[in-house]
């Protein structure tokens, strides 16, 4: 067991199955280049070799494409996109062949792909290096989705990702490569499909994922000052989505707050707070509520964005709301020392 | 070519057109649920590169794929019986006319999306190269292949990795309704652009099928001598409608004309008169493989209508090779 960072425990867990199965490569644009994409893949070439360890021309579509056929062939590809928004390039292969191929074939051949793509925020990232489109993927049937939150689970849920039988699209949030956590050493294995309870509380079921699992803990240490405690459920996977898990809390609290971060409309916060609807209706002591990102693309300046993103503080007024109390959300505020674009003071930018 | 390679490619065409006529012969019993591609009249660039890959070599194809998948060895009562809808089609039924699987004899995949199994063959291709296995990879596209930025990004991969890559191309003037005219300037060379992405690139008659044979195997050769990535684009042309059993020279889009020009230059007319004016085979020869191939298609087809439907349940099965939590059972 190490204290690394969310960064280091992707590396890794990359490192780990490389080692481990012949049969892995890993490519992407920037996997070899002197950043290793945010540090996540530094070297790994130098160790494994530029076969299995490769940067790739950017060609998104057609390299998702070769993923499918590699892995069709009997390798486990891992590949990794810079920006979530990039890999939009290839939804064709992604929702057409790779989701679609062991089903459509009469369960013929899997596809054991991994596809990482890094979600953005702030900084500037703007419309097109900022969106948080997990619901997408999460909607296609064939695909498993993951968001890891601690560097544990990072590490964990990448190797599970990796020597899986099926495609998955693992999703890492830009804001948690720097956060530390301590990491099981060797082949950790964290199972597709199992959310798990960060906090426990009884007043209010908070369902998150992904950096807003952080900004919910933050909310409900600062609840449970004021006497209200919550319940907080990091999803880990969204698809499948672990519904015993939440169902299970909100049958205890009666009381549900889902927060995303996909747009509001047509998105995970909204499945989860249906399905609860549908399974727990009468458990329900007040209607449930979500957080989402507004139906609106993140702008670029700095003086664009200062609310635009869920925060400890709207997840704290939101469970204050659900169960009638007022909370007063300014210690959270006051709390936050650095600017509101950028993870911490380590983040000096530019991507 | 030997006497034994000519009938050989004989035999291959007329055993493609004879399913392919079969399945036009009986699409409007209702029994065959599914969009169908033929190719009649374009058997050629098939049989001549089912006579020259090895049944270790892989391929895939796209929506028009009934003649590569018999071509490369496919077994040809588990495509009626996949056309039917039947369980013992090649994909049990979950695929059809445009979801073709054969594996046993190289013959990956089909899918329905233009393009769309480029980069599936050239990453079937890397995985060989990173486990130093033998072997080609043949993605049988058409001209309209040549407009999909996968496939410049494909062949642009494949360039850069020397993978062992054949783009075999049957021009055959049309997506659809839409001819070349209206989706590539007029002059161009497929293969010029295919050359300018670094393919080594060649042309043919796929009409012409002992000389579409020569060139494919020559490129095959190629590739098995460690040459880089091939492509061979083959002229020919479909003689029914694009999708379904029916002739489509009235409605417009081409003229009778054109269609009798490439009639007359029937792929196995052509080879059958060659080889009898050679005296490799007589008058009889052609009407006798034809008796023999109708009497498996026969069966092929009686098969097909005689097995049972996949269970209801099975829609919802194969979603995942390792399902990570309940699957879904029903509509609900």
């Amino acid at each position: 067991m190490a204290v690394t960072s969310f960064a280091s425990a992707i590396r890794d867990g990359l490192a780990t199955a490389l080692a481990q199965d012949s049969s892995v490569i890993v490519y992407g644009l920037g996997v070899t280049d002197p950043k290793g994409v945010f540090g996540t893949t530094m070297d790994l070439h130098k160790t494994f070799g530029t076969e299995r360890v490769f940067d790739m021309p950017t060609s998104e579509n057609a390299m998702t494409g070769v993923a499918v056929g590699a892995a069709i062939g009997g390798l486990r590809p891992v590949l990794t996109h810079q920006r979530l928004d990039f890999a939009l390039l290839s939804l064709d292969q992604i929702v057409n062949n790779a989701a679609k191929w062991h089903f459509m074939f009469g369960g013929k051949r899997a596809v054991p792909l991994t596809i990482r793509m890094i979600i953005g925020r702030g900084w500037g990232q703007g419309p097109t290096h900022s969106q948080s489109l997990h619901a997408w993927f999460a909607h296609i049937p064939g695909l498993k989705v993951v968001m890891p939150t601690t560097p544990a689970d990072a590490k964990g849920l990448l190797l599970e990702s990796i020597f899986d039988e099926d495609p998955v699209i693992f999703l890492e949030h830009r804001w948690l490569h720097n956060t530390v956590g301590e990491v099981p050493d060797g082949d950790h294995r964290v199972p597709l499909g199992s959310a798990r309870r960060l906090r426990e509380g009884s007043d209010v079921t908070i369902v998150s994922a992904s950096l807003l699992s952080i900004e919910a803990l933050h909310a409900a240490e600062h609840l449970a000052r004021q006497g209200i405690t919550c319940d907080v459920i990091d999803l880990r996977s969204v698809r499948p989505i672990d519904w015993p898990l939440i169902e299970a809390s909100v049958r205890r609290t009666g009381r549900l707050l889902a927060v995303d971060l996909g747009y509001l409309t047509g998105g995970l916060a909204g499945e989860i707070v249906a399905r609860m609807a549908t399974t727990c209706w009468s458990d329900f002591r007040a209607a449930p509520q979500r957080l989402a990102m507004p139906d609106v693309p993140e702008a670029t300046s700095p003086a664009l964005t200062k609310d635009y993103h869920v925060r400890a503080e709207h997840i704290a007024a939101a469970v204050g709301e659900l169960v009638g109390k007022p909370v007063d959300v300014q210690p959270l505020v006051a709390a936050r020392k650095h600017p509101h674009d950028v993870p911490g003071d380590w983040f000096k930018g530019p991507f | 070519m030997t006497d034994e390679l000519s009938r050989r490619l004989l035999r291959s065409m007329i055993r493609i057109r004879a399913v392919e006529e079969a399945i036009a012969e009986r699409y409007a019993e209702q029994q065959m649920r599914c969009p169908t591609h033929l190719s009649i009249g374009q058997e050629g660039p098939s049989a001549a590169i089912g006579e020259v890959l090895l049944p270790t070599d892989l391929a895939v194809s796209g929506h028009r794929a009934h003649a590569h998948y018999i071509a490369k060895g496919g077994d040809i009562g588990a495509l009626i019986a996949e056309i039917y809808g039947k369980a013992t089609g090649c994909a049990a039924g979950k695929g059809g006319s445009m979801h073709l699987v054969d594996e046993r004899v190289g013959f990956m995949g089909s899918t329905a999306i233009v393009g769309g199994t480029v980069p599936v063959g050239v990453g079937l291709a890397l995985s060989r190269a990173v486990a130093r296995k033998d072997g080609v990879v043949c993605i049988f596209i058409g001209d309209a292949v040549l407009e999909t930025g996968v496939f410049y990004e494909s062949a642009n991969f494949a360039a850069l990795r020397r993978l062992p890559v054949l783009f075999l191309c049957e021009n055959n003037l049309y997506s659809v309704y839409s001819p070349l005219s209206v989706r590539q300037p007029a002059g161009r060379s497929l293969a010029a652009v295919a050359t300018g992405l670094g393919l080594e690139a060649t042309s043919g008659d796929g009409n012409d099928v002992v000389s579409a044979h020569g060139l494919l195997a020559d490129a095959v050769a190629r590739l098995r001598g460690g040459a880089g990535p091939q492509f061979v684009e083959l002229a020919t042309y479909r003689w029914r409608e694009h999708c379904g059993p029916l002739y489509d020279n009235d409605i417009g889009y081409r003229t009778p004309e054109e269609f009798e020009e490439w009639r007359v230059r029937d792929p196995i007319a052509r080879l059958n008169e060659t080889m009898i004016a050679a005296g490799t085979i007589d008058a009889k020869w052609l009407p006798a493989v034809e008796a023999e191939v109708a009497r498996e298609i026969d069966g092929a087809f009686a098969a097909a209508a005689a097995a049972p439907f996949p269970s209801p349940e099975s829609a919802y099965q194969n979603l995942y090779a390792r399902p990570a939590g309940p699957e879904a059972t029903t509509w609900r």
